[in-house]
């Protein structure tokens, strides 16, 4: 990989100008990939509720502003998503397991954080990997641990979450997609971030990851999904996004079973603009509804 | 790392015999027309610059220069006659005799600096006018051509009053009226990375554009005027090849700088023999980008398409010929056809264009020709199904695999948004190839190892050799050709010397 290929690649999405009825599709279309999520110690069923009910009906339904891919929250609080969004919803129930988000408990522990979560109702799992086992090299052992969440997940949709400021460099991103690809199933996710360091999704980790996704697609036909997280909260940075997934993997990844935004503030940016399109002018933040906070 | 991802990937479509997977590109997504709306402010008629005054020809002829994007009248052009000409290197002399090359370089400079400030205030328009006039998509012109014009404008100006330090132990002097012909791929560019030196230097100069891309020349003709430049000290003739031949055939200027095709390169070069005057030529290119098994891949097909669809192909160091190792001979195609499935060809005043159009018919229909002699002679084929405007000159992005040495299209130059793909098994194979051309303007080198970087660019014989990129222009990088890519330096100290007699 080489750094400033990469960087001057993305540059290059920046400087797409999107204007009207394709700003509009973009906006309902990055709207409808949001994972929204509230990951906090100070989480209740009460805000999660709150979340759910957001994640639902995100504004006034006439603006048609789609309903979001899924909430994210902490195994404790599935149940309470679970049921504040009901059997009968096409938003589905993240959770993140396996002691997010650092990993550092022992394998058993984590392994049954997910079937506790799986069994609680979550239909998507967001995992982290052995940051650690990867990086001393021990490869077998960070995959190994991958498979076994597998296995966990039973039905349920994983999310691998690399955590690529972790991996310090393009080469290990990649590197790491590779080793999480070979052992994960078609429709499951890789992911950028778990949002609670430094850095989290940024366009260059993005293609290092769709390009990985992409070359072991041509390779073997299998078609993994990904998931930047973390650090996107403008529509303008999701436009860009999405711009890169068509010009990198194409239109088979424009909709929210390839692609999602793992993300909490971003959903009222989108609001806030598709809102602007539609009356030309931008209303105040009070006019929409807070459920969480940044993330 | 990356070989630990990469080489034990299972080939699980090759083995079932499933038709391999694909990448869709299609318009569920499509952009909206994203034209850039500054106004171009172009006058319907332009006269010739001389003596600092726009003056109409003496023969009172003009003809249209047209927009090749849409083959709309855009302005029309006067058209210049030997009178003119003369007229133009009599007002040239007359400055370099009573002001300019009496001036002290620190106040030669300080006109270079208001020419690259006036350039910069004005650079959307400019940008506009060159996309107008040339064809270049508009996101080239604004963020490549009109920066770059004036960053050399720029760089000139730091060195006018720096003169004495740019041959060290040696003094320079100017060499008096200098004749320049330049061509039609970078109007704007060409014009101030030709004048910027000469100036800089304390001479003076005619100079005379390619006939379909005059206008921004004549506008920057404004910005000088504005600037307060002395008359006389740049002069401006318009019109087709015997305006050229008059320009350098004409007994004042000391020196001729052209740029352009190495077949008029020669031309003028028989014409020049025998005569005191100095020359520099910068022709034409057939470069080599060479990408060995170890390069960064994906990178490397970002830069590949970069060096030959930049500005339609359109470019003299253009990477128009791809060199791949053969371990990654497939990968590089697979990549490099899923890259320009989503390059966006079409109006280049659009901010999305990627390939605008392609700058006259002529050179249409020369591409033209040179794809169908690369079809007839065997080689494959790919263009992506993109659609065309229907109106305008427009060629699609064309990679052709398979091509031998003896092609045409390996061999000629094209000067469009074609690629002709080779393959090559060790370092000296592809040395030997790179350099069997007449050329040796540029060539690109992709690989992770610096020792192999550093032979390369001992062994190539071209003028610039890019290591992990291609198309970087900086104007203190020296930039021109050997063999018949021509000689001399533009841009950077040695550009310098060109425009100077050393004592």
């Amino acid at each position: 990989m080489d750094a400033i290929g990469i960087e001057e690649r993305v540059a290059k999405y920046g400087t797409r100008s999107i204007k009207k009825a394709a700003k509009l599709r973009g906006l309902k279309l990055a709207a409808s990939m949001v994972d929204l999520t509230t990951l906090e110690g100070k989480d209740t069923p009460g805000k999660v509720a709150s979340l759910c009910q957001k994640a639902l009906c995100p504004h006034d339904p006439e603006l048609g502003v789609p309903q979001v891919a899924a909430v994210c929250v902490y195994p404790a609080m599935v149940k309470h998503a679970r049921k504040a969004l009901g059997s009968d919803t096409v938003v589905r129930v993240a959770s993140v397991a396996t002691a997010f988000p650092s990993g550092q408990a022992p394998l058993k522990t984590r392994l049954a954080e997910v079937k506790a979560a799986v069994a609680d109702g979550a239909d998507e799992i967001d995992m982290v990997i052995n940051r650690g086992a990867f990086l001393s090299g021990e490869f077998g052992v960070m995959q190994d641990e991958i498979r076994a969440v597998v296995e966990a997940c039973g039905q349920a949709t994983l999310k691998v979450i690399l955590e690529v400021s972790e991996l310090e460099t393009y080469d290990n991103i990649r590197a790491a997609s590779f080793l999480a690809m070979r052992v994960i199933r078609e429709g499951d996710f890789i992911k950028t971030s778990t949002g609670k360091t430094s850095l989290n999704a940024t366009l260059g980790n993005n293609q290092v990851m769709i390009e990985a996704i992409r070359d072991y697609y041509l390779d073997t036909g299998i078609s993994i999904a990904m998931k930047p997280a973390g650090g996107i909260r403008t529509a303008k940075q999701a436009l860009t996004f999405l711009i890169a997934i068509k010009e990198t993997l194409g239109d088979a990844w424009l909709n929210h079973s390839r692609y999602r935004f793992g993300a909490s503030a971003l959903l009222n940016d989108l609001i806030r603009q598709i809102e602007k399109e539609k009356t030309g002018a931008y209303q105040a933040p009070y006019y929409f509804s807070e459920a969480t906070e940044s993330y | 790392m990356t070989s630990l991802a990469e080489k034990k990937l299972p080939r699980v479509s090759a083995r079932s015999g499933r038709p391999a997977p694909e990448l869709i590109f299609g318009d569920l997504w499509e952009f909206d027309p994203s034209p850039e709306t500054a106004d171009p402010k172009l006058k319907t008629r332009y006269d010739l610059f001389i003596d600092g005054q726009f003056v109409a020809p003496k023969l009172g002829k003009y003809f249209d220069s047209i927009n090749p994007a849409s083959e709309q009248k855009l302005a029309e052009i006067a058209q210049a006659s030997a009178a003119d000409v003369d007229a133009a290197y009599q007002a040239a002399k007359a400055a370099y005799d009573n002001v300019w090359g009496k001036l002290p370089g620190r106040e030669r400079a300080k006109y270079l600096f208001r020419i690259a400030r006036l350039l910069q205030d004005r650079a959307r328009e400019f940008a506009v006018a060159e996309t107008l006039d040339g064809g270049k998509p508009i996101k080239e012109s604004r963020d490549f051509d009109v920066p770059m014009a004036a960053a050399h404008f720029f760089y000139h100006a730091g060195w006018a009053d720096k003169l004495d330090y740019v041959a060290p132990g040696r003094k320079v002097a100017p060499l008096g009226v200098v004749g320049q012909v330049i061509p039609w791929n970078f109007p704007l560019l060409m014009l101030a990375w030709k004048l910027a030196p000469a100036l800089a230097m304390g001479n003076t100069v005619v100079l005379k554009p390619a006939e379909t891309t005059s206008i921004t020349c004549l506008k920057l003709a404004e910005i000088l005027q504005d600037a307060g430049l002395p008359p006389g000290v740049v002069n401006f003739v318009t019109g087709a090849g015997d305006v050229g031949a008059a320009v350098l055939n004409h007994p004042i200027p000391a020196k001729i700088a052209f740029t352009g095709s190495t077949e008029v390169g020669k031309i003028i070069m028989r014409s020049l023999a025998g005569t005191e005057k100095k020359m520099t030529l910068e022709l034409g290119g057939k470069a080599a980008n060479i990408v060995f098994d170890d390069a960064p891949l994906n990178q490397a097909v970002e830069g590949i398409v970069n060096g030959i669809f930049f500005n339609q192909g359109h470019v003299c160091c253009a990477g128009s010929r791809l060199l791949v190792h053969e371990p990654v001979a497939e990968q590089v195609l697979t990549k490099l056809k899923n890259r320009i499935k989503v390059l966006r060809v079409g109006d280049p005043i659009d901010k999305n264009t990627d390939i605008g159009a392609i700058n006259s018919k002529e050179q249409l229909q020369k591409i033209t020709a040179m794809v169908a002699s690369g079809v007839k002679e065997g080689a494959e084929m790919f263009q992506p199904a993109c659609r065309l405007p229907a109106k305008g000159f427009y060629f699609r992005p064309t990679l052709f695999s398979g091509v031998s040495m003896s092609h045409r299209i390996a061999r000629e130059e094209i000067f469009g948004p074609v690629l002709s793909i080779l393959t090559f098994r060790t370092v000296d194979e592809a040395i030997e190839r790179a350099n069997n051309t007449a050329y040796g303007l540029s060539a690109g080198v992709w690989t992770d190892k610096g020792s192999r970087i550093l032979k390369m660019s001992t062994e190539l014989k071209a003028g610039v050799v890019w290591a992990n990129t291609y198309n970087k222009f900086d104007p203190a990088s020296p930039f021109g050709g050997y063999k018949e890519s021509g000689f001399g330096r533009e841009g950077g100290r040695q550009g310098l010397l060109d425009y100077c007699k050393l004592s």
